[in-house]
Parts: C-alpha cells; structure tokens; sequence
C-alpha cells in the first residue's frame, strides 16, 4: 500500500470538529446530494468552523491591542456604543478579513445549497405536492401579502428569503435551508437540525412536570417546523399548529413532518402579528424559536399581545433567542453579537436584542411574578454531533445555545 | 419531465439588500471570493481522491455510483475531517501570522537589527 498522507499522520493529534455530512438524517423529501455536493458542505462546516476558532479570535486581540487604545488616544475617551465599537473595527484589518470571509463563506453556502435544490427542483417540488395533496394539514392563503418584516431584505443572505417562489408550489428554499445549515452550525443542531427543539421539548418537561399536559400548541414563525417537529414529537396527544408566512416553507414543512411520521402539525399560512384566526384562549403553549429577531419594533409587541389573548389561563408563552444586549455584556461582545444584523442581512437582531423583554412582556399583559427566564443548548447524538453544551468557542450569535424568555398566563 | 428552473443561473443568485464590502479594495475583495471558491472545489477534489483511495482500498469497484454512495467510518471521517481542518490552517497561515504579531508587539526588522549587528 502507498505511503499516503493520512498513513504517515501522527497518531496523537486528536480530531476536535464536524462530523461528516454524511451523518445528517435524509427524511422523505430531502434533497440528494452526490458526492462532490456533500464534500462542499464538508468544506463550508469546517471554514465557519475555522473562522470561528481560529481566526475570530484574533478580532479580539486587534481590539484590545490597537482598535481600542487607538480610539482612546485619538477621542480621549472610553466608548460609549456598541455601534461605535463596530465602525472602529470596521478600519481594522483584522475585522475586515475576518468579515470578508465570513460573508464569503456564508454566500458559499447559500450558493453550495441552491445548486443541490435547484437541479432537482421539479423532483423535489414533485415529491411534496404528492405528500401534500388534498391534506387538510396545510393551509395556505394564495392572496397573502408578505409582511415588509419578510419582504425587505433576504434574511441571512438566503436569496429569495422564506418566502420566494420560483416556480408555483416551490420548496427549493425550504430544503436549501434545511440541506445546508449543517454547514453554517457545523452539525451542531443534530441529525435533522432539531437539536433545539429538542431541548425545549425536555426544558419544558423538567420545569412544568407531568402535570403540564398541553392539549394545543402553536408555534409562531415556525419556518419549515425544524424546531416544532420534536415538541409535536414529544407530546404526541398534542395538536400542534404551525405558523408562518412562508408558503414555500409550510409545504415543505408538512411533506417533512409525514415523512418523519410526525402527524400532529397542521401548518398555516398568517402573519403571527394577528393571529384572529384563533380564538381567545384557545392554546395552553405558545413558542418561538430563534424566531423574534426576524420580526421589527413595531410587530413585536403585537406577537406578544397575541400571544396573551391566545393562551388559557395557566397556559405558558416561551420564546428562544440568543442573549440580550444587557448592561453587564462587554460593549465589544455586542458589536460582535450585531455581525449579523449589519452584514449577514438581519437587520432586526441588532434592535431586537437591546429590547427589554421582561418589560415588554409585562405591558403585553403578563404579571410581573409570571415571567419565566431559562436557558437551553441543542441536544444532540453526542457519539456523532458537536455538543454546544460542552463547547467553549464563542460564534457570537451562531452558537446552538439559547436563552429563554416566557410567561405563565396566570387564571 | 422538463427541469423548469435553470440552476446554474440561478445558484449563485444574490441576495436582496445592499452588500457590505470589508476589505479596502473591494476589487481585492472580488479575487479573494474566487479564490474562496477555488480552495473550496480543491477541497472538494481531494475528498473525492480520498474516496477513491479507500475505496480501492476496500477492493470495492470505483464507480460513479461507488463514489456517490460512499460513507466512511467514524474513524475515516475524523482523518479525512483532520486533513480539511489542516489544509485551511495551511491556506490561512497568513492571518494566523497576523494574530501572532499582535500578540508579540512592536517586533524589530532585519534591517533594524543588521544595524545593530554592524555597529562597531
């Protein structure tokens, strides 16, 4: 046998970093993908992988060694903003190499994805009309207007965003979406992407007990139901319905959710700011996940009087998003954790995350001593996928760990 | 059936909002995302001669079909997962450099230090 490369490895060197993509669950209507199309994601996971680690890091040194001491020597002062941290590190060469890969990277893949989904668009588009047909299962509005929350700009730089349609009946977003976020979460999310559904599922089992039984469950701007899929798995007896602007993601989504022999989700096209479709107090659990930054200022705290009027009494509100921006997070950490909002096509996160939730929620109606705060990280086949739990890297914003934010909807 | 989205157009399609650009040339930001997708299509050249390889290795037959269904083992994978994160170490070598110049501070030059060396 040749001497190759890999015979010649020393053995010490331990491998610390993603699984191949091969490990990713394939459910009824996942895209196939030849060989060179999985290498590519390969690539992708360990670049962000890369970039995260290896380079990131440096962002920081360069803060502290020259970004910062030079703006204090040159404005004889201390920072005052986040935002302006950002614009100094903007003039930093580390900053900007650091950000041109990233947005790089982050092109790379959305490219690397649409390439896999678009050359089997009829296939696939095919597959989920079968699934789909006549199922009373999915709801969809043909005449619904996207709201400019969606509209505006293509969230993380997803060209055609969660809504776009390229053909009618297209899923091609959809299953871009779910083909490639292995790439940019290096598996952390776990075999089908519902690592943090997952979690939530068993937070809200260790918290609330078996004596939460929640007999209706909708989750608000579910996209293609990664999220909701293992809470409907997990309370099986549950009726589950998911919401979302996206009718390309709300197809997919129930095409999905049967082919995994999930049968308890309904999906239905609305805009989550008015939900008067539902009547009051008709659901004993409302949840988002990584879900509010999507919004805007002006939406958010209807979702949020919705959500009161939609609960019963005793019935729990839980919503899952990174940190917020709260007075004790080092300036430089926020400018960090605003990345995406300014250069990855989030424009609410930065906004978003400066908000005061527990206040907003009161004002929505919830008693100040209902409020319920936690935390959750991706629960995931630790003997194949990266545990975020137990990694001490730092994605500023990308890391598959969350916190939570809720209420109890008191009788 | 006919194929009703032309992907190769449509691939890499931009998406909408106004693009930042980083680095103080944007044309030096243009070359740097070819060569972007270029060490990602060698990476994806040299996965696919390592299946080759271990698969000649298995006395399986190389086939397209082969090389397709391939999946390695957790041990094969953590190898193959090892020279990927090696070779983009050995790509981006020049911005570990910058990180260890920050780190070691104001560095003297050659030149400077060829001064030195030839003072009398």
């Amino acid at each position: 046998m040749a001497d190759t490369e890999r015979d010649r490895r020393p053995d010490a060197i331990e491998y610390d970093g993603p699984p191949d993509y091969r490990v990713v669950g394939r459910h009824g209507v996942y895209p196939e993908t030849n060989h060179d199309e999985v290498a590519r994601f390969n690539f992708l996971a360990q670049m962000n992988r890369h970039l995260s680690t290896k380079i990131m890091p440096g962002v920081g040194e360069a803060f502290e060694a020259r970004v910062e001491p030079g703006f204090n020597k040159t404005q004889k002062r201390d920072f005052k903003s986040r935002h302006e941290v950002r614009k100094a590190l903007l003039k930093d060469p580390m900053f900007q190499w650091w950000s041109a890969l990233r947005r790089a990277t982050m092109e790379t893949r959305q490219q690397a994805g649409r390439w896999v989904t678009l050359r089997q668009a009829d296939d696939l588009n095919a597959k989920v009309a079968e699934l789909t047909k006549n199922d009373d299962r999915l709801v969809l509005n043909p005449k619904f207007k996207q709201p400019r929350s969606t509209e505006a700009i293509d969230h993380h730089c997803m060209p055609g965003s969660y809504h776009t349609e390229l053909v009618p009946g297209d899923v091609t977003g959809p299953a871009n979406y779910d083909a490639g976020i292995f790439a940019t979460t290096g598996g952390m999310l776990g075999r089908y992407n519902d690592g943090g559904g997952v979690a939530v599922a068993e937070w809200v089992k260790k918290t609330f007990g078996d004596e939460f039984k929640p007999k209706r469950i909708l989750d608000i701007g579910a996209g293609l139901g990664h999220n909701v899929l293992p809470i409907a798995a997990a309370f099986p007896d549950a009726e589950v319905i998911a919401v979302d602007a996206g009718a390309p993601m709300l197809r997919y989504g129930l095409a999905r959710a049967k082919s995994m022999g999930i049968e308890n989700v309904t999906f239905i096209q609305d805009d989550v700011s008015d939900l008067s479709r539902f009547e009051d107090e008709s659901f004993d659990w409302v949840q988002s996940t990584m879900f509010l930054h999507e919004t805007s200022y002006k939406t958010m705290p209807m979702i949020f009087a919705e959500t009161q009027r939609l609960l019963k009494p005793g019935g729990i509100v839980l919503h899952v998003e990174q940190p917020q921006y709260a007075e004790n997070m080092p300036l430089f950490e926020q400018a960090m954790r605003d990345w995406d909002a300014f250069y990855n096509n989030e424009p609410f996160w930065t906004k978003m995350h400066e908000v005061d939730l527990d206040a907003w929620m009161k004002k929505a109606g919830f008693g100040d001593n209902h409020l319920i705060h936690g935390g959750v990280a991706a629960i995931v086949d630790k003997d194949v996928f990266p545990d975020a739990a137990d990694d001490d890297s730092e994605d500023f914003g990308r890391k598959a760990a969350w916190h939570v934010i809720g209420a109890k909807k008191v009788a | 059936m006919t194929q009703t989205i032309d992907p190769i157009a449509l691939a890499g399609s931009k998406s909408k909002g106004k693009r930042p650009w980083f680095l103080e040339n944007p044309d030096i930001e243009r070359v740097m995302n070819i060569n972007l997708a270029l060490i990602q299509e060698v990476a994806v050249m040299h996965e696919r001669m390592d299946t080759i390889e271990r698969l000649l290795e298995r006395g399986e037959t190389v086939s397209k079909a082969s090389i397709d269904a391939f999946t390695p083992t957790k041990e094969e994978a953590d190898e193959r997962g090892l020279w990927m994160q090696e070779y983009i170490a050995r790509l981006f070598r020049i911005i570990q450099q910058d990180r260890e110049a920050i780190a070691r501070g104001k560095e003297a030059s050659s030149e400077d230090v060829a001064e030195e060396f030839a003072a009398t």
